[in-house]
């Protein structure tokens, strides 16, 4: 019975070392929150423009059958990483087709326009989420945030933080054509 | 060239690593003292190649040339000196670096100061610290060489994390490290004692230095980091139960275990195989902790950038370490013969129980660690273990662990006369008692746990003292008689006396500053004043102020109490250009009594022209846990003096002097 027992710590460390090869796969990411709106429909909000952008505002309505899926994007003009986002999200919209949707969230239009007069405007459309009652409708935990809705309606994909980095930039991507993206350049 | 030259080094320690794991092992097995004796010249070989690998980084740090890749990515030109030095280990790369050199500073000091060591024991111990030596030297040449080059250089690097540049971290890694590193040491101790199939009280003579002196660097590098996440991080907390804290703590507790353990392997022959796995498990939670650290594995607030494939070779490395390490022990432990018996009350069992408890509690900690991991590779959810997991789980297992470290230097060996203890103890638990009366009745309303633990702590600092009391015989023998015996008391003893002290000092810093901690969170202009623990605190302002390689955010804070001014305070918003990140320097009014602690924030982002956020926390005795910190390394230090352990230990062996050890008692 005792040299069992003297096992013991020997099968404990295999376990534990067992569960980190586990853990170190290379497609897991320790840090991703997964959204509560995963496979669910996107939330009911109803944005009004921004005051002096040109581009129109949007609700739930507007998120499906516009023929591919529409990439969300949570930001403001006080958020710095937003700022260092945006040069990726305009990429994305220029050379990948990618159907882009802005929630400008709890920031001044006159803020808001001036920033996208300075750094350009890739958004299809913006609406305006002074109040920041559809942030808490979505369930974002900061901004930058940015939410994948497919043709259908459903959310299909959550990023927390700003999308910089080849790796971030690749999932992006990815859960763009899984959601349906087609019509790259290149 | 210097940079290449570097790596030559690096890949000439390999070789030499490689030769050092298999010659010295062998002889010892054939009787070839020859080779046996390699090992000694090897190991201080090995340390020289590395020690000039590591100036050769430390020399591209300080010139900043950025053409190596490693400096280009976490120096700056314009990065104070010290900071220059200390980025040499503040990336992956370097701090890797600094670990194979501190293997190595341990293995060339086992041949240089080990003299009294036989020559069997030391070859098969400095094998054993080779096959380590291979293992993560290959790790840093093949996945992280530091000496990589880019070209073209760029004009400038990227610089280190500003949070990483303080004084407090840049000494922080060494000191952990060579807390970490020390106990491969005794982990080579206990492996060659494995292969030899004996255990003596000698090898706990050999083991019980090696492991007090990592402790002690230990303890140092755990202070010094808690200390740095209280003024650095600006949240006025010290311990946070975070994945990277946790991995440094468990080798503490365990190590804390080890040497108690091997003062009953020293002196009476028992605990044997309990102590060869205590000294294994210890240099294991180390060495899984530095996986964690840098596999990236789990999330932290400061890992390493990781990366999977590095990941991959270190859980190699550990496999093959502590499973190896472990089945060699499931396997050799039935050989080890039973040493002494003692009775259920005996300092021996006093030590069995501190021994159970330290490994409970470090269990409770892996556990708590681990589990976001093994949930969600069960169930798929991701979950984070945070304090309420950790105060539950690891305090009730420490109050037992400090009722006995107050009774256990009381208890004789084999059998030991508890009526009589009891009666030393009578007046000291009588106080204790009054104590917990009193704190439980300002504190009616407060934590239970809080209220327990004051107490305690109270109980461990008179009973060690009336230990001490009770050694020298003072009161109850003429004065003169008390200093003769005060001066011959064994330097062990006062070791043992200011450490469990120095415990007791930390836990009224613990509770105190948890306990009663008075916080104030203010959106604050100008001119607004706060009042917090009687401190009247007025904000005066902001001004920008121009550091080295930041610009400040300056507040004047100006305090007083009941009218008079006590002092003015500067907290600071540090924004480095270069990283584009920005740090909190708190600044801290500190006092016996607690410390008023203040950070500020830059303004809100939106619609809050001229606001500031201005925390102001009253954190009371604080301070006492650092002192407490200071008094288990320096008891640690005392311990190491002892004459006894000096048989085993470098001041005596340098002289020359191969002291036979002497037979147990």
């Amino acid at each position: 019975m005792k040299r069992f027992l003297l096992f013991v710590p020997f099968v404990i460390a295999v376990a534990i070392g067992g569960f980190s090869l586990w853990g170190l796969r290379a497609d897991r990411d320790p840090s991703s929150i997964p959204s509560m709106l995963i496979s669910k429909p996107a939330p009911q909000f109803d944005l009004p423009s921004v005051a002096g952008v040109s581009v129109p505002g949007f609700a739930t309505s507007d998120l499906a059958g516009s023929g591919g899926p529409i990439l969300v994007n949570v930001f403001a003009s006080w958020c710095v990483p937003c700022k260092a986002e945006h040069a990726v999200l305009t990429r994305f919209a220029e050379v990948n087709n990618v159907t882009l949707y802005g929630i400008n969230y709890k920031d001044l239009p006159e803020a808001a326009s001036a920033w996208l007069d300075n750094l350009g405007n890739p958004y299809d459309r913006i609406g305006s989420d002074y109040d920041g009652r559809a942030g808490i409708e979505w369930g974002i935990s900061g901004v930058p945030e940015t939410f994948i809705v497919n043709n259908d309606g459903i959310v299909t994909y959550r990023h927390v933080g700003p999308i910089l980095g080849q790796k971030s930039q690749n999932q992006v991507l990815e859960a763009l054509r899984e959601a349906g993206l087609s019509g790259e350049n290149s | 060239m210097i940079p290449e030259l570097g790596n030559l080094a690096l890949m000439l320690a390999l070789s030499v690593a490689v030769v050092q794991s298999f010659l010295p092992i062998l002889g010892a097995s054939r009787g070839n003292v020859l080779w046996m004796r390699s090992a000694q010249t090897s190991s201080v070989l090995q340390f020289v190649l590395i020690l000039i690998s590591f100036a050769a980084l430390m020399r591209s740090f300080i010139i900043s040339d950025f053409s190596v890749a490693n400096v280009a990515e976490n120096s700056h030109s314009l990065k104070p000196m010290l900071f220059k030095i200390a980025g040499t280990w503040g990336s992956h790369e370097g701090s890797l670096l600094l670990w194979v050199l501190i293997l190595a500073i341990f293995g060339a000091s086992v041949a240089f100061f080990g003299s009294n060591i036989p020559d069997t024991m030391r070859a098969r111990t400095l094998s054993v610290q080779a096959w380590i030596s291979v293992g993560f030297l290959s790790f840093l040449l093949f996945t992280s060489n530091p000496f990589e080059r880019i070209s073209p250089a760029p004009l400038d690097g990227n610089g280190l994390n500003p949070l990483l540049q303080d004084f407090g971290l840049a000494l922080h890694p060494p000191f952990l490290y060579l807390g970490y590193v020390g106990f491969s040491i005794v982990f080579s101790f206990a492996v060659a004692a494995l292969i030899e199939g004996r255990i003596d009280p000698a090898w706990a003579r050999w083991v019980r230095p090696w492991t007090l002196a990592a402790w002690v660097f230990l303890t140092i590098g755990i202070a010094l980091g808690s200390w740095w996440a209280y003024y650095e991080l600006g949240w006025g907390g010290w311990w946070f139960w975070d994945p990277v804290e946790n991995v440094s703590f468990m080798p503490w507790l365990v190590g804390t275990a080890l040497f108690h353990s091997a003062i009953v392997v020293e002196k009476r022959g028992a605990l044997k195989s309990w102590t060869v796995l205590l000294a294994i498990l210890t240099f294991s939670l180390s060495l899984l902790g530095t996986f964690i650290v840098r596999s990236g594995v789990l999330t932290s607030v400061h890992a390493f950038s990781t990366d999977p494939a590095r990941g991959v070779f270190i859980l190699a490395l550990l496999a093959i370490t502590i499973g190896g390490s472990l089945a060699l022990f499931a396997v050799r432990a039935p050989k080890m013969e039973p040493g002494g018996l003692f009775s259920p009350i005996s300092r021996e069992s006093g030590l069995l129980i501190n021994n159970l408890l330290l490994s409970t509690a470090a269990a409770t900690v892996l556990f708590g660690t681990l589990y976001p991991l093994l949930l969600e590779a069960v169930t798929g959810d991701k979950i984070s273990v945070g304090p309420p997991y950790f105060n539950s789980s690891f305090v009730p297992l420490m109050l037992p662990l400090i009722v006995v470290a107050g009774i256990g230097p009381f208890l004789s060996w084999k059998r030991a006369d508890l009526a009589g203890v009891i009666d030393r103890l009578k007046w000291v638990a009588g106080i204790t008692a009054i104590v917990l009366l009193v704190v439980w009745y300002l504190n009616t309303n407060g934590p239970i746990l809080g209220v327990i633990s004051v107490s305690f702590a109270v109980w461990l600092l008179l009973a060690t003292l009336q230990e001490w009391a009770w050694r020298i015989k003072l009161f109850s023998a003429p004065i003169a008689e008390s200093i003769r015996r005060a001066r011959n008391l064994p330097r062990s003893s006062y070791g043992m006396t200011i450490a469990h002290a120095g415990l007791a000092v930390c836990i009224f810093g613990f509770v105190g500053s948890t306990m009663w901690k008075s916080e104030s969170v203010t959106f604050a202009t100008p001119g607004d004043r706060v009042e917090i623990a009687g401190y009247e605190v007025v904000f005066n302002g902001v001004k920008t102020v121009v550091g080295p390689n930041y610009t400040a955010q300056q507040g004047s804070l100006q305090v007083s109490r009941n009218g008079n001014f006590v002092t003015e305070l500067l907290p600071e918003r540090r924004s480095y250009a270069v990283a584009r990140s920005s740090t909190t320097e708190s600044a801290i009014w500190s006092t016996l009594g607690g410390d008023l602690y203040t950070s500020i924030t830059e303004p809100a982002a939106d619609s809050a022209e001229g606001k500031w956020t201005l925390r102001i926390l009253f954190e009371p005795l604080v301070g006492l846990i650092w002192l407490g910190a200071v008094m288990l390394s320096l008891g640690g230090i005392l311990s190491l003096m002892d004459r006894r352990l000096r048989v085993g230990a470098p001041t005596r062996a340098m002289r020359g002097v191969a002291a036979s050890p002497s037979p147990a008692e």
